[in-house]
Order: structure tokens, then C-alpha cells, then sequence
């Protein structure tokens, strides 16, 4: 295959998983790594390393939006990096030692859980029991505006939040995925925090823990310009036409249908894994 | 007076998100745009060769290191203009956090400003390189 026409596929590929990505919210990476590596047979190291770099990209350009509004928690969020930085760069250095066939089963498992987790249907937790002390030493608490009216929250169970951000960012970091599923878990449901202000500093999260990984990536050469040229530039542009549509189309239908694709994608990456790739 | 304060520190705040929005959007503008560029003259030399990806082959890769991103840089290269458009985007939140850690030392958290080094201090560590290999 030419460069030329491997160019335009990515590209279009690219701005697909970047459009079902944001619409269904699992993000743009845990599509672009199958269809890279099962679709065009490109190596798993040079798929993750592009995919990192479109994480990057997506989350930056989100956050600068949710940043504006005043509903990310920046306190929580920098607390919380210093959880998913490390993860991160253990991640991307433990990912040297491991060979690519487990790589692509822990990636086949980690999709599985994500597409089940975006059927789960979401749980209110949030609480206004100021009594954590680890929030209040860290001054995590806040509120944040919605419809004109200012709420304010609490946050709770601090070191366990912590810990499974720490897990976070190291599968972050092995994977070159954003791994939005387990920060929900860690924000939503350990540390209670409400729906819009969790998803907003996850996504405001993403782009220094995926910095992180990215800059041990690129020392290894798994950043290659020929690849990751293509993906940032369609997961982005996928993800911007994405986040647009939201605002007029229902998504339940789709994350079902999105739910089954991912699903049929783990297991031939699972299966691909077991077969030595 | 206490009211007073509060207020004070609520407009700081704003101001502060508003810069952080801005400068998260002008990074990734203006690394997207040397990405498409770079891609466009990568394409017009490359557009012919044979794309093979197949193996990971992490000793032919030349733009491994911000030094040989710069080198190549000076030849004009296509490839190398991506590759310094994606470190563009990567430096993006990494400026962020100066930023942050910046506005929290105005704001006399010093807390926030220690934190904030940390995650630095993390970052800069791994960029070094030494733990590639």
C-alpha cells in the first residue's frame, strides 16, 4: 500500500473512531488501536503510540470548552494527576517488557469492560458530608453552575479515588488509551463526585497523563510522524463534529450498536493476542 | 470584609479559567495546523513509497529525541514538521501545568504550587529519555 492511499484511510478511519468516540463517550483511542492493528496490520507499538498523541489532541481541545464554563474541578484534577502521572509513565516503561501479544488481550479485556460500562446505567453518588479529611486538607470540595443555579458537592474516599487513578494511568500509559471508564469509576463512584464535574476533569486529566506516556513513547520511536500524522489530525476533527452533534441527536441507540462492534473488536483482539498476533 | 475577599478570589478564579481555556486552544490550534502542514509537504515527497508498518522497528525511527526533531527541522523535512507539531501538542498540557502552578502561587496556595511542581517534576523525569530503554 502506498502512502498516499495508507494516508487517506487512517485519515477517514481516524475521523470515524473520533465521531463514535465522542458521541458515545468512551474517546477516539480504543477504536483507532483495533482498526490500526487488525484492519491495516500496522504494529500495536506504533498504534498506541498515534493513538496517545489524538488523546492528547481531543482532550486539550475539550477541556478548553469545560475549563471556560467553570465546571472542571482544577484542584481535584492537579491532586489527581499526580496519581495518573506516575501510572502513566510506569504504564508506557513496563509496555517496553511485555510483548505485543499480551498487550492486545489486556486491550481486548480493558474494551470489553469499557463497552459495558457505557450501558451501565449511571448512579447518582454525590453527597454533601464535608467531613473527609483528605478533602478538606486538600481543599477538593466545590461547586460548579448548571441552568444559572451554583451546586456544590463534597468528595469522599480520597486514598481509595487515588489508588484506582493510579491504575488509571497506568493502563493509560501501556495502552496509549485515555481510559475514561476507570476515572469514572474512581470519580463517580468512590469519590462521589457529580456527572458533569467528574467527566470534565477526567477529560481535563487526560491530556497531562497522556503527555506523560507520550513523551516515553516518542523517546522509544513509537511516535511515527507517517501514522500519527493521519490519526490526530481525524480523531480530532471527528471528535469536533462529535461533540456538535450531541447537543441535537439521541445516543442511546447508538452506544448499544457501538457496544456490539467494540465487543466483536475485543474478542478479535483477544483472539489475535492468543495466536501470537 | 470576609464577603468582600471571597468575591475577590471568585473573579481570580474566572480570569484563571479563561486564560487556561484559551492557552489549551492555542496549543492544540497551533499544533494541529504544523501537523497538517508538515503532512502535506510529507506527502507530496513520500505519497508514492510503500507504507509498511508491520514490525516495530524502533532503530530506523529518526525523530526519537527533541534534538533530531530540531536537526531535522533545519532540512525542512516533512516528517520532522509533523514530529515537532505532535511534541507542540504534548508540551500543550505540560504548559498548563506551569500555568497552573503560576496562578496558584498568586493565589497563595501554596499547596496547589508544590502539587503542581510534582507532576512537573514527573513529567520532566520521563522526558529525559533515560527510562525509554
Amino acid at each position: 500500500m502506498s502512502v498516499l492511499l495508507f494516508t487517506i484511510i487512517v485519515l477517514f478511519g481516524a475521523f470515524l473512531a473520533g465521531l463514535l468516540g465522542s458521541l458515545t463517550g468512551l474517546g477516539g483511542g480504543v477504536i483507532i488501536i483495533p482498526m490500526l492493528t487488525l484492519a491495516l496490520g500496522v504494529d500495536i507499538h506504533y498504534a498506541i503510540g498515534a493513538s496517545i498523541v489524538s488523546v492528547i489532541a481531543t482532550s486539550s481541545g475539550s477541556a478548553a470548552a469545560y475549563v471556560k464554563e467553570g465546571i472542571t474541578n482544577i484542584r481535584i484534577g492537579m491532586f489527581l494527576e499526580i496519581a495518573t502521572t506516575v501510572g502513566a509513565v510506569c504504564g508506557a516503561i513496563a509496555a517496553v517488557y511485555l510483548n505485543a501479544s499480551f498487550i492486545a488481550i489486556l486491550f481486548g479485556c480493558i474494551l470489553i469492560f469499557s463497552a459495558v460500562m457505557i450501558l451501565k446505567k449511571k448512579v447518582d453518588h454525590t453527597t454533601s458530608d464535608h467531613t473527609d479529611k483528605w478533602a478538606n486538607y486538600f481543599k477538593l470540595n466545590g461547586s460548579y453552575p448548571d441552568k444559572g443555579e451554583v451546586h456544590g458537592y463534597a468528595v469522599k474516599h480520597v486514598p481509595a479515588g487515588f489508588s484506582m487513578m493510579l491504575l488509571a494511568g497506568t493502563i493509560s500509559g501501556l495502552l496509549g488509551v485515555g481510559s475514561g471508564a476507570l476515572k469514572v469509576i474512581a470519580m463517580d463512584n468512590i469519590m462521589r463526585l457529580p456527572f458533569k464535574v467528574s467527566t470534565t476533569t477526567s477529560n481535563f486529566m487526560m491530556g497531562v497523563t497522556a503527555a506523560a506516556s507520550a513523551v516515553v513513547y516518542l523517546h522509544r520511536g513509537q511516535i511515527d510522524p507517517g501514522i500519527a500524522m493521519p490519526v490526530c489530525l481525524g480523531v480530532l476533527t471527528g471528535a469536533t463534529v462529535g461533540s456538535k452533534l450531541l447537543l441535537k441527536i439521541k445516543t442511546d441507540k447508538l452506544k448499544i450498536v457501538f457496544a456490539v462492534v467494540v465487543d466483536f473488536l475485543a474478542l478479535q483482539m483477544i483472539y489475535k493476542g492468543i495466536n501470537g498476533l | 470584609m470576609m464577603e468582600q475577599a471571597e468575591h475577590k478570589q471568585n473573579i481570580n478564579d474566572k480570569d484563571i479559567q479563561a486564560i487556561l481555556g484559551t492557552l489549551l486552544r492555542a496549543g492544540v490550534i497551533i499544533s494541529m495546523t504544523i501537523v497538517l502542514i508538515g503532512g502535506i509537504i510529507f506527502l507530496t515527497h513520500h505519497k508514492g513509497v510503500i507504507a509498511d508498518y508491520k514490525v516495530f522497528k524502533p532503530e530506523i525511527s529518526e525523530f526519537s529525541s527533541i534534538a533530531a526533531i530540531f536537526n531535522g527541522l533545519a532540512t525542512f523535512r516533512g516528517d520532522a514538521i509533523v514530529q515537532f507539531g505532535i511534541l507542540m501538542l504534548i508540551f500543550t498540557p505540560i504548559a498548563r501545568i506551569i500555568f497552573a502552578i503560576f496562578s496558584f502561587f498568586l493565589e497563595r496556595d501554596y499547596l496547589y504550587v508544590i502539587i503542581g511542581f510534582i507532576i512537573l517534576a514527573i513529567i520532566t523525569i520521563s522526558l529525559s529519555g533515560g527510562l525509554a530503554h
